[in-house]
């Protein structure tokens, strides 16, 4: 009776378990039925005349574009200027802004003189910068990183300060009951309890690290897919436009995941 | 200097604010003795916690001195230990690297004082979850692990901040109890600060009743009760208990 009923249990989280993975595998499918779908209209319109393929180019097109940018390598150079560029200002906004944070932290006097000045930068298209840096800093590397850089910066500091302050302040009082010091407040309780507030923002500042290099290769580069969008825009071959946009896609994803599992990691770590 | 450890002599201290000043102590006086297990209470908001405070040399007195006698017989201020009203264990540690934090913060994490960390949680019934996280430990049992924090620094006055208020009754009375044992096998010199009435009495050798915010002394109470065991049932089922509570309660209730 009692093994029938152990069954009976068992069975039921099993019951569970698998209708959850059948969940899981229902949404996976969806979302790949979605993309063929999208990608095979594309296909057809622009195999039968409904859309023009010289403006909107086609899946098949794209491949083969894709193809020969293989074959001769070039694309590879593309893609790696482009990932370099994004993960050196993605290191430095995160090493700066962790570096601002804390400064503003420790200091309460300068983060109220900072506040407003803060607000400004954060609010100002950045790309309104882009002109002054080609100006002050030429036409390379160095431009689009700083391009980079001061898109996802300003809104970093701003996020990371508030995640330090949100640290439960008798969390500080217990260190300076057991003798210590405002530095040993930010680095046994402060930081550590700010990891996740960390992790999310280096979330979003990827995605903006992208953004600013991809605008500073639009203005200032010979090589990266920036360049490519713009150089494929302007002698209409919208092929290598499209082509881009799409490693452009894929490459968002992979650097996001890339953090997603570092937030996993911590997670289980825990 | 007779056995006191303390002496605090005319304290006052008060909140400033842009709308105007709110005195929190006015003119506190008291002692307390080496070993001596000594209870605060007084109505809610009227300053207990800023005089812990100040007697853990958090916050300055405005007017007012604390003469002291450290009991090794040194010129220094004694070492207090502080226990606050949540437990505030770390959560991204282990019991073991929450408990010898303060050795960690003031360099002394030698493997003496990790022994003597150990010892405690093999003592107090935490040994086995030393290499647990907080997250899966009971409310108790937290409370204890905080508790052998502050016991790690070796104060030689502890000062609990309504350590047992965020814990459930039952609980309470046993926590109360087993850290009640603790602090008087270890011959510890304690301030209680509460306003728990029964847990006042059932703990306390003597009690100190503050007034309303500014808070002054109002009554100081020795407690003397005839009872079985050091456990906080018998102390509550002492014949004087009544008598104890009744008087507190109004002292208490003319603040109102």
């Amino acid at each position: 009776m009692r093994n029938k009923e152990n069954e009976n249990v068992l069975s039921a989280q099993e019951l569970f378990i698998k209708k959850h993975r059948v969940h899981h595998h229902r949404i996976a499918g969806m979302r790949f039925l979605l993309l063929f779908l999208f990608l095979g209209i594309w296909e057809l319109c622009a195999d039968t005349g409904v859309i023009d393929s010289f403006f909107f180019s086609s899946p098949g097109r794209v491949l083969s574009c894709f193809l020969s940018m293989v074959a001769d390598y070039s694309i590879f150079q593309h893609i790696g200027i482009t990932l370099f560029e994004t993960l050196a200002s993605f290191f430095l906004v995160i090493l700066i802004g962790l570096l601002a944070a804390t400064l503003l932290w420790y200091s309460k006097g300068l983060s109220e003189i900072m506040e407003p000045y803060l607000v400004v930068l954060n609010s100002l298209p950045k790309s309104a910068l882009a002109p002054l840096f080609i100006v002050w800093l030429g036409t390379g590397m160095g431009t689009i990183i700083v391009a980079g850089i001061s898109v996802a910066l300003f809104g970093c500091i701003i996020s990371l300060y508030t995640g330090f302050h949100q640290v439960d302040a008798e969390k500080a009082t217990l260190i300076y009951t057991l003798g210590g010091t405002k530095k040993d407040v930010f680095f046994k309780v402060v930081l550590p309890d700010s990891i996740p507030t960390i992790l999310s923002t280096m979330k979003v500042n990827i995605g903006l690290a992208l953004v600013g290099v991809i605008i500073g290769e639009f203005l200032a580069a010979r090589r990266g897919l920036g360049y490519l969008i713009i150089y494929g825009s302007q002698v209409f071959q919208l092929h290598l436009v499209i082509t881009s946009i799409i490693i452009l896609c894929i490459i968002t994803m992979g650097l996001y995941q890339m953090i997603q599992y570092a937030e996993h990691w911590y997670r289980k770590k825990m | 200097m007779n056995d006191s450890i303390l002496e605090l002599h005319n304290i006052s201290y008060s909140y400033h604010s842009l709308t105007g000043e709110i005195p929190a102590l006015l003119n506190i006086s008291f002692h307390v003795k080496q070993g001596e297990f000594l209870a605060i209470v007084g109505p809610s908001g009227c300053g207990k916690s800023t005089l812990l405070s100040i007697i853990a040399r958090l916050l300055t007195p405005e007017a007012g001195t604390i003469a002291f006698q450290s009991p090794d017989g040194s010129l220094d201020y004694p070492k207090t230990g502080y226990m606050l009203q949540h437990d505030h264990l770390l959560e991204w540690r282990t019991i073991l690297k929450n408990v010898t934090l303060g050795l960690e913060i003031a360099h002394r994490d030698t493997p003496e004082n990790i022994a003597f960390a150990e010892k405690l949680l093999e003592d107090y019934d935490l040994y086995k979850f030393k290499e647990k996280h907080p997250g899966e430990l009971s409310g108790g049992m937290r409370q204890r692990a905080a508790l052998i924090r502050t016991l790690v620094m070796n104060p030689e006055i502890l000062l609990l901040d309504e350590p047992f208020s965020a814990l459930d009754y039952q609980t309470r009375l046993s926590v109360s109890g087993d850290i009640g044992n603790i602090i008087r096998t270890t011959g510890k010199t304690a301030i209680l600060i509460t306003h728990d009435l029964s847990e006042a009495i059932s703990l306390a050798d003597r009690i100190i009743v503050l007034t309303g915010r500014p808070a002054t002394v109002r009554k100081e109470l020795p407690v003397h009760l005839t009872k079985a065991d050091q456990s906080p049932l018998a102390a509550r089922s002492a014949p004087e208990f009544h008598h104890y509570f009744n008087l507190l309660w109004k002292e208490l209730s003319h603040e109102k």
